[in-house]
């Protein structure tokens, strides 16, 4: 590695390179899934490949290949450097990124039961019975399982010094149940633990013992046939809200952590995934959320998916405050974004989806910190509202102010009680109004970090696997089901 | 680009690696570049080079996937040896039969050596000129120019061998005038055919008109729909309603459904992975050579698109439309088209009363799949169409609808298409313009 490294790195000044870095990574990801009783798919998968950024003429280039030898390194190089020479074409300023940065270390993702160890037929057997819980229960049309382990090796060396070698392992699984009725149309479905596939943490094996896939089945499946013939969601201008954790961490990342990405308010992504509300006159000047909202990006948390030792621009893994007693006072930066807006040094959210890409500012864990509530007490509290659990559609505008959400179950409370279960639940809102109205949030022991091994942004298309610490948390006036 | 006698040779040396009952290779070689501008100049600019065997080995009735982008001979033993031993776990699938036998696959050109060999300057030349174009009129210049070139082979222990090169260039951007912002896209499998000024008069020309949108009240109205956000609903329909999978799984409208009529009677769908006027793949997955398939002929369900285990399941022939194994999605849609009408595109805002102008739809999920429920937001060009004219340009608006019901209240369709293809996936699309009645919006961004 360190070979084709200091070949590539040596190559990229010769040939009129001021900066370069280059990445080498392999990548094996495994998964399984069953569905109706059946093992569906059984994979295994490795990739690998180098990638090579450069900045030639004061502009951006970047060449990635699947092939690791030494005359492949030269060629890529050499593409690089061209590639940046063409976007000097546009350019109205060079590139500055600031200050050097010279890391050099190791990091490895704490696992204590390394799952490529597992025997596959134990994972098989454990979604197997799963599965076989969930068909136990009558009307249960499908069933689906699946885990997903990732073992991401990485090296990173640039110009300035650096050079890093991370090992990021991922674990996750999930399973669903899905209920039909012809006659009516309807179609009800529940996942556990968390939606859109899975739940995934940094961690080993053990992460996937402590899920309880098997003793959770019974009832994700008596949920989804329950919800067949539940009444639908009462629409309501001014309801009062409770999000359980799962739920929020999903609205956190769709309605806090996309706005404060750096490159999308500077407007590099205005052509696809849109630019941000939280313009740079806002940063310490706007009151994001009330008093109890207090988000933080942290990509130090033990064992949560946004979890990593260096960014891919090789700056150190940090803890920054993003939202302060209801103040937006930070972004996710990159080094030559919080350079462009004088914010001092990057704190680290650089990340590519893989060898073929190149960094770009993803989210590490944005986390909404604990309140004071316990979960019992919150309920208690609340006289006339909506619990609303699990995510079952989102959406929301490219300036991240308008956004409407669905769950796949819901529960009236009346005289601080849950009572009666709802379907198709749906809420809608405007990002700073629905944050404002936030009066409470669930304390420590209600406190997940979630993963979402699915955050999609970019051209091309990459996928970044981001983490999401929430509690459940109350809203007021919020406006639900929107839904006919 | 590998050259299909490489891709042979190298699929053959993998097949005979193999001591399984059955196996395949999908071979995809890629040389993908792309770039990116905002802020009027080049932010991002990268190539990638990649090659990747995806082995799928069958012993007895069990199956198993590897796959790897390493291609020596070590790794390519590896690779086989992974996916046998994964197989080998494998419970037994009473319903697999087998691998599809060789059928005769229609050879489609869709390789443009120019494409192919487009080079960053060319890309960087093109962006130029929208750059310039936009700060000429006072706007900002953000997009993408991708040029792609596939090389897709399919092999098998039964005698497929299916080899497919192909190229795409897709250039789109969006142009923003202080509060407004307007869009335009163009994909072909040649570069050369993608002409760079008109993109940007069009794109710049919806943002200027964009400017200082007013507020418009939620509720029903018939929205004139370009053709980019007609692409919108039909990616959703083969995803939740035209696989035999949600058929068979009741999650499609189109269950109990066929013969009758689901839709507005001059609406016609149909998906053709030959056709000349799509990013051709004359084959599957699996190397089973793409049908064409009606889904919805004047109104009237016909059809949804199979593979072979959901072929299997219904006792039919596989139309030709699998995803790369182990797949669970099922079978999908990846050509489809929507009949022209016999309208011009500008004369469909005619007859308009009251409506909405909507260029493009962003951010669209499902929220009910059996009644292709969908909610999302209007970007880039949202305008209020009064007595059959553009009056004022509004503010962005979420709308929850049915794109079926939106389908059965067809009131007019473009002469003229435009060709599509997805970010995600690769599918492509050819799609008209639309006027459709009674759309639902249910909200607005103050
Ligand atoms: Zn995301």
């Amino acid at each position: 590695m360190r070979d084709i490294a200091n070949r590539a790195l040596n190559i990229a000044q010769v040939r009129g390179a001021t900066y370069a870095d280059i990445r080498i990574v392999a990548r094996d990801t495994q998964r399984i899934a069953v569905k109706n009783g059946r093992v569906e798919a059984l994979e295994q998968d490795e990739t690998q490949g180098l990638g090579v950024r450069v900045i030639a003429n004061g502009a951006w280039g970047f060449a990635a290949s699947s092939r690791l030898e030494m005359s492949e390194v030269e060629r890529v190089v050499l593409q690089a450097i061209a590639i940046a020479k063409a976007s000097a074409l546009t350019k109205a300023r060079d590139v500055d990124l600031g200050e050097p940065v010279v890391s050099k270390g190791a990091y490895q993702t704490a696992v204590k039961i390394d799952p490529f160890t597992v025997p596959m037929a134990d994972k098989i057997a454990l979604l197997l019975q799963a599965d076989e819980e969930m068909r136990r229960v009558n009307g249960v049309k499908v069933t689906r399982g699946e885990m997903v382990f990732v073992r991401e090796n990485k090296t990173l060396a640039s110009t300035e010094g650096s050079f890093i070698t991370q090992e990021i392992v991922e674990s996750g699984c999930g399973i669903v149940a899905l209920a039909t009725d012809l006659r009516s149309g309807e179609v009800q479905v529940r996942s556990y633990p968390n939606s859109v596939g899975r739940h995934q943490q940094t961690r080993g094996y053990e992460f996937i013992v402590e899920q309880k896939l098997v003793e959770n089945a019974p009832r994700v499946a008596e949920q989804a046939v329950a919800l067949l013939t539940a009444d639908p969601c009462p629409s309501d201008d001014a309801a009062t809200l409770i999000l359980d954790s799962s739920q929020l961490a999903l609205q956190i990342h769709e309605s806090c952590g996309h706005p404060i990405e750096l490159d999308r308010v500077l407007g590099s992504e205005a052509a696809y995934a849109g630019t941000s509300f939280l313009t740079p006159d806002k940063l310490n000047n706007f009151r994001y959320g009330s008093e109890v909202v207090n988000i933080v990006a942290d990509a130090t948390v033990p064992g949560a998916l946004g979890t990593f030792g260096y960014d891919d621009e090789g700056v150190p893994a940090q803890r920054t405050d993003i939202v302060k007693n209801g103040l937006f006072v930070g972004y996710l930066t990159s080094r030559e974004t919080a350079r462009q807006l004088g914010l001092g040094q990057s704190n680290g959210t650089m990340r590519a989806d893989g060898w073929n890409r190149p960094p770009i500012i993803r989210m590490t864990n944005i986390n909404l910190l604990p309140g004071t509530w316990s979960v019992d007490d919150l309920i208690a509290d609340t006289d006339d509202g909506l619990w609303m659990e699990t995510n079952r559609s989102w959406s929301i505008d490219d300036k991240r102010l308008n956004f409407q959400f669905g769950t796949e179950i819901a529960w009236e409370i009346k005289g601080g009680k849950k009572t009666r279960l709802l379907k198709n639940a749906t809420y809608t809102g405007i990002t700073p109004q629905f944050w404002g109205a936030c009066d409470a949030v669930c304390n420590e022991q209600a406190w997940v970090v979630w993963g979402t091994p699915n955050c999609g942004k970019g051209q091309p298309p990459q996928i970044a696997h981001t983490g999401h610490g929430a509690a459940p948390a109350r809203f007021r006036n919020v406006r639900v089901g929107v839904i006919k | 680009m590998l050259g299909i006698e490489r891709v042979r040779e190298l699929t053959q040396q993998i097949l005979a690696l193999s001591k399984a009952d059955e196996t395949e290779v999908l071979f995809t070689g890629t040389d993908a570049a792309l770039t990116r501008f905002a802020n009027s100049q080049i932010h991002q600019n990268v190539a990638e080079t990649n090659t990747d065997i995806r082995v799928r080995v069958v012993c007895g009735k069990k199956i198993g996937v590897a796959s790897s982008n390493d291609l020596s001979p070590d790794a390519l033993k590896r690779t086989v040896d992974t996916a046998r031993v994964i197989a080998q776990l494998q419970r037994e699938n009473p319903d697999f039969r087998a691998l599809p036998e060789p059928q005769p696959i229609p050879r489609v050109e869709a390789f443009v050596e120019h494409t192919a060999n487009f080079s960053p300057e060319q890309r960087a030349q093109a962006v130029s000129v929208l750059c310039k174009k936009a700060k000429a009129q006072g706007v900002v210049a953000a997009g993408a120019f991708a040029t792609t070139a596939l090389e897709i082979a399919v092999a098998n222990s039964r005698g497929v061998f299916a080899y497919h090169p192909v190229t795409y260039a897709d250039l789109n951007t969006v142009m923003t005038a202080e509060t407004g912002t307007g869009y335009a896209s163009f994909t072909h499998a040649d570069a050369r055919a993608v002409n760079v000024e008109a993109l940007a008069d069009e794109a710049i020309d919806k943002a200027l008109r964009s400017r200082d949108p007013g507020a418009t009240e939620a509720g029903e109205y018939t929205v004139l729909l370009e053709e980019y956000a007609v692409h919108d609903i039909l990616n959703f329909l083969a995803f939740v309603a035209f696989s035999a999978q949600a058929v068979q799984e009741d999650r499609s409208f189109m269950k109990g459904k066929f013969g009758e009529k689901v839709m507005s009677e001059s609406v016609t769908l149909w998906d053709d992975g030959c056709a000349p006027d799509t990013i051709a793949l004359p084959f599957d997955f699996e190397g089973v050579p793409r049908q064409k398939v009606v889904f919805v002929e004047n109104g009237i369900a016909r059809g949804v698109v199979y593979d072979t285990a959901t072929a299997q399941r219904d006792g039919v022939a596989s139309t030709g439309h699998s995803l790369p194994a182990p797949n669970t999605m099922g079978p999908l849609a990846l050509h489809m088209f929507m009949a022209p009408g016999d309208t011009p595109k500008r004369e469909l805002i005619r007859g308009i009363e009251r409506g909405l102008w909507v260029t493009r739809f962003w951010y669209t999920r499902v929220v009910h799949p059996m009644k292709v429920l969908i909610t999302g937001m209007t970007r880039d060009g949202t305008f209020l169409i009064e007595k059959g004219e553009v009056t004022r340009p509004v503010k962005n608006l979420r709308f929850t609808t049915s794109y079926l019901d939106a389908l059965n209240r067809v009131r007019a369709i473009s002469r003229e298409t435009k060709l599509f293809i997805n970010d995600w996936g690769g599918a492509s699309r050819r799609v008209p313009a639309l006027v459709v009645d009674g759309f639902r919006f249910t909200g607005a961004t103050q």
